[in-house]
């Protein structure tokens, strides 16, 4: 039996690994510590990765621009994995084993759910990039994505306009989770004020993972024949390609029934054949197609960063909203740590309200003075052959976030500036 | 006669445009959104075959524009003129439509294509008016009614026709408008009669012919629907059918719990998109081949992975079905990160070939996806190349000989070892196969084979332990089973009753569908 | 070898390789000292943050989640390595007895109202299973009863037609799953993907305070030394020695007169009320309960925890918890990116080379 003393000393060795769970700082000396909070393995892996690596770019960005305040920033990556419980876990080690001095991190809302008692009770700062379904307000976050009102409103409007092809049903397609039902509970008070019939809206909701779009997409067509018909997906990640690839072998075309979908973007284009998709619309803040001088040397800086890093898919590498919210959310937490002259949590968001970066997406955004929201310009894209979107229209300026839509009842009451425990 | 005094109008409105079009594309380039959808649906009313070309380049994209709003036409990259336009100043840019106007775009295209010679091309334009005609279009259908030969193509513009005059002043019109309705399935004609029902109609034979059409497309809808549902159930079976049948054969045959088995299915699709990405590299000609060239590739590499696992990991677990259970399932978390690793964590792009993009239109309302066909019709094809194998070679007789009675067959000469590396080759090979099916309909990502690893294993289990036809009858089941509840009580409970079914059908028959009679006992 | 284990993956290996060495009183004696840490845990955890030997609420909340896994390994070895049952279900019955505790939470965080969202799905009374929730006595006896009864009717029909081996295994599999998707679905009123969050106090005490933290440590060490002497008394009776019986040879023991199912059955309920109550305790403290904790993933690794540390054992599972986990805390960390090919190769060397687990050898040691 030789083979005994090596699996003992790989138990005695993966035991002494163990002693990482009591990390030992070596504090490096003058480095202001981030922590990024993005799965890398696990169902969100997907959408996740992408995030991380663009929060590093940036920090590298940074540093080679002499970094904040004189000092470096130090990354510090963990992986939750996809895993909810996890989330808080981490983010706990991050503030007080790392000691970080912010966090960037979370896709999903029930992940900054879970962090977010963690970041209240310790006074920690949370970045989070995401379109979200708003109904939250933290002193201790900084939503950098879009509230409804910076997303979905503007893109029914859109579709209710003659350009947009006069749309009079409304079939409100999502995963079901909290994101796609405030969204559709939005809309549905949003198209009621509008004269919409409650028999023009049809809502439907698939669980996690769904991918046998056949009995909705023969709905979708039964319903369209009673008018002209825009499907608004809310439709998550991994669902969307089954449901795009059964629309165009069902036969409907963007000209009959255009979908406008909230979590499409480049990225998950990049998962699927295009071709059939063209003239189907998405909306968003920021596109990768967008003409302007900020916008291409970021789209470059990307896909050289990509390149140099050797990431998957380095070839086809594309930015999408939440890669720039990431990257605008970094740059204003640095502005704000220049401002006030120090990391401290409550100092940095005293200084944070009100700081302007001139964005990727062409516009100056702003952090709202009170809200903790950045203030967004909102665009609808037509998917191109490839792979891209085509801006068709786009708001006039940026757009104040409402996290308390006015259209879910109760919510007149709530405060607009950040408050404990909401 | 007031259609009479129409026609005559028309003929005159016809000869209009003839005279004044010159400068349509430089209108077209110049004008505001709103302006061009005005100008495509004058163009419409009035279509003159000389605008055709015009109107080709705008659909595919090829109508550019420079500064100065002259209008040019790309070919190959070259810019070539379209009227009195030059030189192109500046780059000119490509003129980009919406909806809205793609839309009207279509139906201008049709009534412009209504002066085909080729008869189908009218047919395709007179169904395409059937769904989207102005009213402004009125006169120009009526006059090519009237000028039409081809039997097929009257009936199809006659329908046109009838949609639009549903509001004609002459009862009369109407009635035999409301008539002609009823003989079509379109889930438009619903629509229709409906609104001309809830409308302000005086006239009761008119409303009483509108309520005898109204029925009789309403059943035409039903049977479409109806048909729909079975087609998808048939379909989702198929899909379940071509996952779960490697399954059958190596939990079935060798008693191997395959928790890697989703893995296969995962390994053959990324197994297609790498020779999908391989023919757009050496041969874009033959491109649309490769899904074709994708089965067999994935199905030795996905043989090849599986007699390897077979060969260091599984060999050693056979008669601990649990254990295998955990080494699999540690099996299938290595091969996901590896492929993450590898190959990235997003989705990759397969897009279907042309032949299976598209669907066969059985009914105005019923549309069979080819990708659907062919995998029904693949899936078929698996299960027979299966059971021949099974039941025709020497390789199945062993296989089945091992089944039965591991010691006896030893001792009868079969090489137990070689061929539990053949079987369980084979069942992740059908494995990769399916992979290849379920790459044509939904995503290829790492997680691929996570989603269909559970239903494989009730599939497997409703069916019966090692049985083909008890496999068929179970997927097949399932997915019928699954389509029929879906619309009823929503896609999450009906898998949730399906499984409590399941459950309580297993109490009545602990051995599947099929089992085998024997006597053994352990 | 009857000691309650330090959950502390560094001491508890060199422990167990000591206890390995030593006889029964030694270690014994060893289990007290371990239980004594545990206890001292929490206690220097209410110490003020500089002190020397402050425990951060860090180490606190990830030593009382491994605690919690421990119990529910402890629970699966029980239907496992001694009854010859293997679940892949497990996490069911732990979210259910989170979900229960979840209700009483979300109820006394939103006070007279609804929780936040009900009022968001324009609910406007409670669904009839949420009647009660608001005492915390009733909750306990949810806690107990949703595992329990679903494990009663589960477990009746599966061992009434006599479903066993992988049938089973599979069965509990899906059955985890559809509960998964049960809850994920916002209509079922409980919160769908979000789950429940936002707690802000138990029985009227702060959940975030120290005190607070210190005390749920203490019901879970009290919990799982309460499973384990409970399991030592069901494996050293003759209850325990049919079980064994019944998982290597069922029917020679159905031959020798005796009717396997209740045997079956109570040991199947028990195991699945433990993992209710470990469930209940793990929620307040982690601060979510959702869906993902019935993924079969999650129930799987279970599994791995008592492979790992050693079937039919009493202290392997809770070794194998401790070690799986831990690594799993320091790998994500680490090498976030290698986790899983690790955790991948641990199942294949595990099932391999050590069927006995890391029990298993040290037992040979000491033999030798």
């Amino acid at each position: 039996m030789k083979r005994r003393p090596l699996l003992k000393s790989a138990f005695a060795a993966s035991a002494l690994m163990l002693s990482g769970l009591f990390p030992f700082t070596v504090q490096a000396a003058e480095t202001i510590k981030v922590g990024i909070l993005h799965s890398l393995s696990g169902t969100m892996a997907i959408s996740e990765t992408s995030l991380k690596d663009m929060a590093l770019m940036t920090i590298e960005e940074i540093n080679a621009k002499g970094g904040v305040n004189g000092k470096q920033l130090e990354a510090v990556v963990v992986d939750p994995a996809s895993n909810w419980p996890l989330f808080a876990e981490k983010a706990r080690q991050l503030l007080t084993q790392d000691k970080v001095d912010v966090v960037f991190g979370c896709w999903t809302s029930v992940s900054r759910k879970s962090v977010l008692p963690v970041f209240e009770e310790l006074n920690g700062l949370l970045f989070y990039p995401v379109q979200y379904e708003g109904e939250e307000l933290s002193p201790n976050v900084f939503y950098t994505g879009a509230a409804p009102n910076q997303q979905a409103i503007p893109a029914v409007e859109y579709l209710m306009s003659e350009d947009g092809g006069s749309a009079q049903r409304f079939f409100l397609l999502g995963t079901d989770y909290v994101y796609p039902r405030t969204t559709n509970k939005i809309l549905r008070a949003y198209l009621k004020s509008k004269g919409v019939a409650d028999k023009d809206i049809e809502e439907v909701y698939t669980p996690f993972g769904h991918s046998d779009y056949q009995t909705i997409v023969a709905n979708i067509k039964k319903f369209s024949a009673g008018g002209k018909t825009a499907v608004i997906s809310t439709v998550n990640g991994d669902s969307n390609v089954p449901f795009y690839k059964e629309l165009a072998s069902q036969g409907i075309a963007a000209t009959d029934v255009p979908v406008v979908a909230f979590s499409v973007g480049e990225e998950e284009l990049r998962g699927i054949d295009t071709k059939p998709l063209v003239g189907h619309l998405a909306a968003w803040n920021y596109f990768q197609s967008l003409e302007n001088p900020a916008n291409s040397e970021f789209v470059n800086k990307w896909q050289a960063y990509a390149k140099a890093k050797n990431l998957p898919g380095a070839a086809k590498a594309v930015t999408n909203d939440p890669m720039e919210a990431t990257y605008v959310g970094i740059h204003m937490w640095a502005q704000a740590v220049e401002k006030a002259g120090s990391t401290s949590v409550d100092k940095v968001r005293e200084a944070l309200a009100g700081q302007s970066f001139e964005a990727p997406s062409g516009y100056t955004l702003t952090m709202d003075k009170t809200n903790h929201h950045l203030h967004k310009p909102v665009m609808i894209g037509e998917v191109q052959e490839d792979g891209q979107f085509s801006v068709v229209w786009q708001t006039e300026g940026p757009l104040r976030a409402q996290p308390w839509s006015p259209f879910i009842p109760g919510n007149d009451k709530k405060a607009d500036y950040a408050v404990k425990g909401n | 006669m007031p259609t009479l005094l129409y026609r005559m109008l028309l003929s005159l409105a016809l000869l209009l445009p003839l005279t004044s079009h010159a400068g349509d594309a430089a209108d077209f380039v110049a004008a505001s959104p709103a302006r061009q959808a005005q100008l495509l649906e004058s163009w419409a009313a009035a279509p003159d075959p000389a605008r055709l070309p015009l109107l080709d380049a705008l659909q595919n994209g090829r109508l550019v524009g420079d500064i100065a709003k002259q209008p040019f036409i790309e070919q190959d990259g070259r810019y070539v003129a379209v009227e009195d336009a030059a030189q192109p100043q500046g780059i000119p840019k490509k003129l980009r439509l919406n909806n809205r106007l793609r839309g009207l775009l279509a139906t201008t295209q049709a009534s412009h294509q209504l002066l085909d010679q080729d008869s189908t091309v009218r047919l395709a334009a007179a169904r395409q008016l059937q769904k989207s005609a102005k009213p402004a279009q009125l006169a120009l259908l009526d006059a090519r009614l009237a000028a039409e030969d081809d039997k097929a193509v009257r009936d199809a513009l006659a329908l046109a026709l009838a949609n639009l005059q549903l509001v004609d002043s002459d009862p009369a019109v109407r009635l035999a408008a409301v008539r002609l309705l009823g003989e079509s399935g379109e889930p438009l004609a619903r629509t229709r009669l409906e609104a001309l029902l809830a409308s302000a109609e005086s006239d009761s034979r008119v409303r009483k012919a509108a309520q005898t059409s109204l029925s009789q497309v309403e059943r035409r809808l039903l049977l479409g629907e109806l048909l729909g549902q079975a087609f998808s159930g048939l379909s989702l079976g198929s899909i379940l059918l071509l996952a779960a049948l490697g399954l059958a054969i190596t939990f079935g045959l060798l008693g191997v719990i395959n928790m890697a088995h989703g893995e296969m299915l995962m390994l053959g699709a990324y197994t297609t998109w790498l020779v999908q990405g391989a023919f757009q590299k050496f041969a874009p000609g033959y491109l649309d081949l490769y899904p074709l060239a994708a089965l067999p590739v994935a199905f030795l590499v996905t043989a090849a992975i599986g007699m390897a696992l077979e060969r260091t990991v599984i060999r050693h677990l056979y008669g601990r079905p649990l254990e295998t259970l955990l080494a699999t399932w540690g099996i299938s978390l290595i091969l996901i990160q590896a492929v993450r690793v590898l190959f990235g964590a997003q989705n990759v792009e397969v897009a279907n070939p042309s032949w299976l993009s598209g669907g066969l239109q059985l009914l105005p309302n019923l549309v069979l996806p080819y990708s659907r066909l062919a995998i029904i019709g693949f899936a078929l094809f698996v299960v027979v190349l299966t059971w021949l194998l099974l039941n025709r070679t020497r390789l199945g007789l062993n296989v089945r000989a091992v089944t039965q009675n591991r010691n006896m067959a030893a001792c009868c000469g079969v090489p137990t070892g070689r061929v539990d590396m053949l079987a369980f080759g084979l069942g992740s090979g059908i494995a990769g196969l399916g992979g290849v099916a379920l790459s044509q309909i939904g995503n290829v990502g790492p997680d691929l084979g996570q989603s269909y690893i559970i239903d494989s294993f009730l599939v497997v289990v409703l069916g019966g332990v090692g049985q083909l036809a008890g496999t068929v009858m179970a997927a097949s089941g399932l997915g019928i089973a699954n389509k029929l509840l879906e619309p009823q009580i929503g896609a999450v409970l009906g898998k949730i009753l399906i499984l409590a079914l399941i459950i309580l059908f297993i109490q009545k028959r602990p051995q599947g569908l099929f089992a085998l009679k024997g006597r053994v006992i352990d | 070898m009857n000691m309650p284990m330090n959950p502390m993956p560094l001491n508890n290996s060199l422990l167990a390789r000591a206890a390995g060495k030593l006889g029964p009183r030694a270690s014994l004696g060893l289990g007290l000292l371990v239980l004594a840490v545990l206890v001292a845990l929490p206690l220097l955890h209410l110490l003020p943050a500089d002190s020397a030997l402050h425990v951060s609420a860090y180490t606190l909340t990830l030593v009382g989640k491994i605690l919690c896994y421990a119990v529910v390994a402890l629970a699966l070895d029980l239907v496992w390595g001694y009854a010859g049952m293997l679940s892949l279900g497990h996490g069911l019955f732990f979210a259910l007895g989170g979900y229960a505790m979840g209700m009483y939470l979300m109820r006394e965080s939103a006070g007279d109202g609804l929780p936040a969202f009900m009022t968001f799905l324009s609910w406007t009374e409670l669904p009839w299973y949420w009647y009660g929730t608001s005492s915390f006595l009733w909750t306990l006896c949810l806690v107990v009863l949703a595992p329990g009864l679903l494990a009663l009717v589960f477990g009746f029909f599966a061992f009434r037609s006599r479903i066993k081996g992988v049938y089973f295994s599979i069965m509990t599999q899906s059955l985890t799953f559809a509960g998964m998707l049960l809850f994920f679905r916002n209509e079922t009123g409980f919160g769908g993907n979000n789950g429940f969050t936002s707690f802000r106090s138990i029985l009227g005490f702060d959940i975030t305070a120290t005190g607070t933290r210190a005390v749920l440590f203490l019901c879970i060490v009290a919990l799982l030394a309460g499973s384990l002497y409970l399991g030592l008394r069901l494996a050293r009776s003759k209850f325990g020695r049919v079980l064994t019986a019944l998982r290597d040879a069922e029917n020679r023991l159905m031959f020798c007169g005796y009717d396997p199912r209740g045997y079956k059955l109570f040991i199947w309920v028990l195991s699945a009320v433990l993992c209710g109550l470990a469930g209940a305790l793990y929620v307040p403290l982690v601060g979510i309960i959702n869906p993902s904790e019935m993924s079969p993933t999650n129930s799987i690794e279970a599994a791995v925890w008592v492979a790992l540390g050693g079937r039919g054992t009493l202290i392997g599972p809770l070794l194998g918890a401790g070690l799986v986990n831990g690594m799993k805390s320091w790998f994500t960390v680490a090498f976030p990116e290698y986790w899983l090919f690790f955790l991948g190769a641990l199942f294949i060397v595990i099932t391999l080379y050590l069927p006995k687990g890391v029990i298993g050898l040290l037992r040979k040691e000491k033999e030798q």
